[in-house]
């Protein structure tokens, strides 16, 4: 027994000095993290990045966008992350706070698009929505006949909306408010559709003016109001969050064809078999409809480099290449096998150009 | 009167009879329920999961041709490691199928083949440069549509637009099959492959690393620390004392925390504070030592309390310091249980996910951890990503990981079992 106890205390020592000795040890990996959109195609650019070169392969985190500007901007030292993923640009705020912590230069890259698709199962009835018609489904209130008035939503079957439209209860499924999907359809789809109403962008415009003239606190106020009309997804029951996967709303539309659901556009590529994307503004989701801008909810796609980590980790350079390299983001490259929308050749010439360059990113 | 009784006892004898009866099946529906949700859970997974160690081969005729690999016949290894073995895939695939146009065609017919391929050949040429400029008749992963395909996952009947292998593509899977170019076989791949994004490479040898590593870090840390607090406050601490009373009531309510907690204090104190890196076993280890500490530490001290008090009490008699007492008697005498409750605690920490979320584990590693700083997942984050991958072959991988992560369980719990069974001691 006596001799349990006294190896147990070596291990314990041992292993208290491992820890110190290993937290001075420098990275020989890149450290990725932000979105869950990103993330499916930066992991394979790692994978063929580790392969190609056969050094180490980056470690890619799935945090959001938000949470990996977060973790990105807290500072500039070797243990935070080099690269940031994100399913929108970095905004204004985050851009600031990585000044003010110290991570100067910024290197921009977009890579390409996402579509975000409105579908329901193959056994359920063809889908032709417009935004209006999503905005006034999902919208926790809607204008009323009166311009200024908001009514709570009293729509519960999507004839109530639109004859033209089936007979059948509201019921989407979608991501909850956490996910960069979420955000995004709120953004793209709902906006959109509040947006039609006049007097609701005229608050928006309103904003704009109030900002130029230098009166922050009436543009940031009439900026929340739009947002709060726009952006409010009703909670009765009608939307349904899902949790932040993708499959598992695949899976329940599968079991319910009247549900319509709320994901992204690879999930809707892969399982092309079990459901159907709906037509938004009169136009059918797929890879043209999305690459070319007409499919309104589509939003691009980006990463982040911390330009002052070149050098300092290795292999950063070499993974901003494999990234925007034709093999990759090309119209023929592996990325598009797994559903990334690419930019057009002339956009992709010019991002490819400036992220080699390693050019920084400046806001005002 | 003494008859009157009786009788009375005997009108009601019936009526507790079938109070037991009742009481004993619902006691048996109860387990009849329970049995029926674990089987249809288990047969559930292990349909979904069982595909996934069968794994299908494509044979392709490769003409290793040292032009289109663009090598001189002077080469370094360097250059080996870098000539163009994807052309030489593409090539000899277009050999097998001629014919073929159009970009479109011409990129499925790429997809045939697993993107391993071209690594595999790699390797396989670096092994053996003999081979080069010679024809190899070779046998590669094959794609996971085709995978997919093969174990039934794609019906042939459903419209071309609805189907993930389109008409053309289903006459050269048929091409190869008739060639027996196509086979299934038992997918090693999945046990000593690392993390993947294509399904077909993706395997689990990376995730039961961390987690092998992960437990060993824990167990390092918590069998001491939870044993000793346990002897301490069992057989050494002042009875009725307020600060004894606090820690204990802050154990049991430890116990009984939401385990995402542990890992945002792991965040806060071990990576804010200590700078301990992101992602590694080491940090997994520390916030699963928190998590398992409060099941350990009650297990033990539950251990050491069924030690009975003569045993104590004549070690003492005998001139036995206290220090003795426990160490020489009481301890062995406890240690099954301890060592029970250690495993469940590790068996607990070993399907944990949620703590780790907050310290960077859930993240893509495509290299096997080689010690507890270097960047790693753990078996259950591996299961949480793969569920939410959109490829369609990740669906029975995801099913086979839980299967494997079962086994381990189960393994683990039976071990205790057999420890208890074996070292028990009846007083």
């Amino acid at each position: 027994m006596k001799n349990i106890y006294k190896s147990t205390a070596v291990i314990i020592a041992s292993s208290a000095i491992m820890s110190i000795s290993n937290s001075v040890v420098a990275r020989d990996y890149i450290d990725v993290v932000g979105s869950s959109t990103v993330y499916p195609f930066a992991t394979v650019v790692a994978e063929t990045f580790g392969k190609k070169t056969g050094g180490k392969t980056p470690k890619i985190e799935s945090t959001g966008s938000g949470g990996g500007m977060k973790l990105f901007c807290a500072g500039n030292g070797i243990s935070t992350p080099d690269i940031t993923n994100a399913s929108r640009r970095i905004k204004l705020s985050e851009y600031n706070k990585c000044q003010k912590n110290g991570v100067k230069d910024i290197i921009e890259v977009m890579i390409g698009f996402d579509g975000i698709a409105i579908a329901n199962s193959k056994q359920g009835p063809a889908f032709n929505l417009t935004r209006r018609e999503l905005f006034l489904a999902l919208a926790k209130q809607v204008p009323n006949d009166q311009a200024g008035e908001l009514i709570d939503n009293p729509y519960t079957k999507w004839s109530d909306i639109n004859p033209a439209l089936p007979n059948t209860k509201i019921e989407v499924l979608g991501p909850p408010p956490t996910s960069g999907t979420r955000d995004a359809f709120a953004e793209l789809a709902l906006q959109g559709g509040c947006f039609t109403y006049d007097w609701i962008k005229q608050i928006k415009k309103d904003s704009k003016t109030a900002k130029k003239s230098g009166d922050k606190s009436l543009a940031s106020q009439l900026k929340k109001k739009y947002k709060t009309i726009c952006h409010s997804i009703r909670e009765d029951g009608s939307y349904v969050e899902v949790g932040e996967n993708d499959n598992l709303i695949v899976e329940k539309l599968r079991a319910n064809p009247k549900a319509l659901g709320v994901f992204g556009f690879s999930f809707l590529d892969q399982n092309s078999d079990v459901v159907k994307g709906a037509v938004i503004d009169g136009v059918k989701i797929d890879f043209e409809a999305i690459a070319d801008g007409s499919y309104p909810i589509s939003r691009p796609l980006y990463f982040y480099v911390k330009k002052s980590h070149v050098g300092k980790v290795p292999g950063i350079k070499e993974f901003i290449a494999e990234f925007t390299s034709e093999d990759a983001w090309g119209e023929d490259g592996y990325l598009t096998d797994k559903g990334l929308i690419p930019l057009s050749d002339d956009a992709r010439q010019k991002m490819s150009d400036s992220a080699n360059g390693l050019a920084p990113l400046k806001m005002q | 009167m003494n008859k009157n009784t009786t009788e009375i006892i005997k009108l009601k004898l019936a009526k507790r009879y079938a109070k037991e009866k009742r009481f004993k099946l619902y006691g048996i529906s109860a387990i009849a329920v329970s049995i029926a949700f674990l089987l249809s859970l288990l047969i559930n997974i292990s349909v979904t999961g069982l595909p996934a160690f069968q794994q299908t081969y494509i044979n392709i005729e490769v003409d290793i041709d040292s032009k289109l690999l663009k090598l001189d016949s002077q080469y370094s290894e360097q250059e080996l490691f870098r000539a163009n073995y994807s052309k030489v895939v593409k090539q000899s695939l277009k050999a097998m199928f001629p014919g073929v146009k159009g970009r479109k065609q011409k990129r499925a017919l790429r997809q045939l083949v697993s993107k391993s391929a071209i690594y595999q050949l790699r390797d396989f040429v670096i092994d053996n440069p003999s081979v080069i400029d010679t024809k190899q008749s070779l046998w590669f992963l094959a794609r996971d549509d085709v995978d997919v395909f093969m174990k039934g996952g794609i019906d042939r009947s459903l419209p071309e637009s609805d189907r993930r292998l389109k008409d053309f593509q289903l006459v050269w899977v048929d091409k190869l099959l008739s060639e027996n170019r196509l086979e299934k076989r038992f997918n090693v791949s999945f046990f000593t492959e690392d993390d993947s994004r294509e399904p077909e490479q993706a395997g689990i040898k990376g995730a039961m690393i961390g987690s092998l590593l992960t437990m060993l870090v824990t167990m390092l840390l918590s069998f001491p620390i939870g044993v000793s607090t346990a002897i301490y406050l069992e057989e050494f601490a002042p009875k009725n004392n307020k600060w004894v009373d606090l820690i204990e009531i802050n154990i049991n309510n430890l116990a009984a925390v939401p385990s995402i907690v542990f890992g945002l204090l792991g965040l806060a104190v071990f990576i804010g504070l200590f700078g301990v890196p992101r992602s590694v076993p080491l940090i997994g280890g520390l916030v699963l030592t928190l998590m398992t500490l409060p099941t350990i530490i009650i297990t033990s001290r539950a251990a050491l309390k069924a030690v009975p008090p003569s045993i104590r009490e004549a070690a003492l008699a005998l001139g036995a310091s206290r220090v003795q007492t426990t160490f020489h008697h009481v301890v062995p005498a406890a240690m099954p249980g301890i060592l029970t409750g250690t495993i469940i605690g590790m068996a607990q920490a070993l399907g944990e996910t949620a703590p780790l979320l907050m310290i960077g584990m859930v993240a893509f590693i495509a290299d096997v951890p080689q010690g507890i700083t270097d960047p790693s997942t753990v078996l259950p984050v591996q299961i949480y990503l793969w569920s939410d991958s959109p490829e369609r072959a990740f669906t029975e991988r995801t099913s086979a990981a839980i299967m494997v992560l079962l086994g381990f369980l189960i393994v683990m719990n039976f071990l205790a079992v057999i420890m208890r069974k074996k070292f028990e001691k009846k007083w």
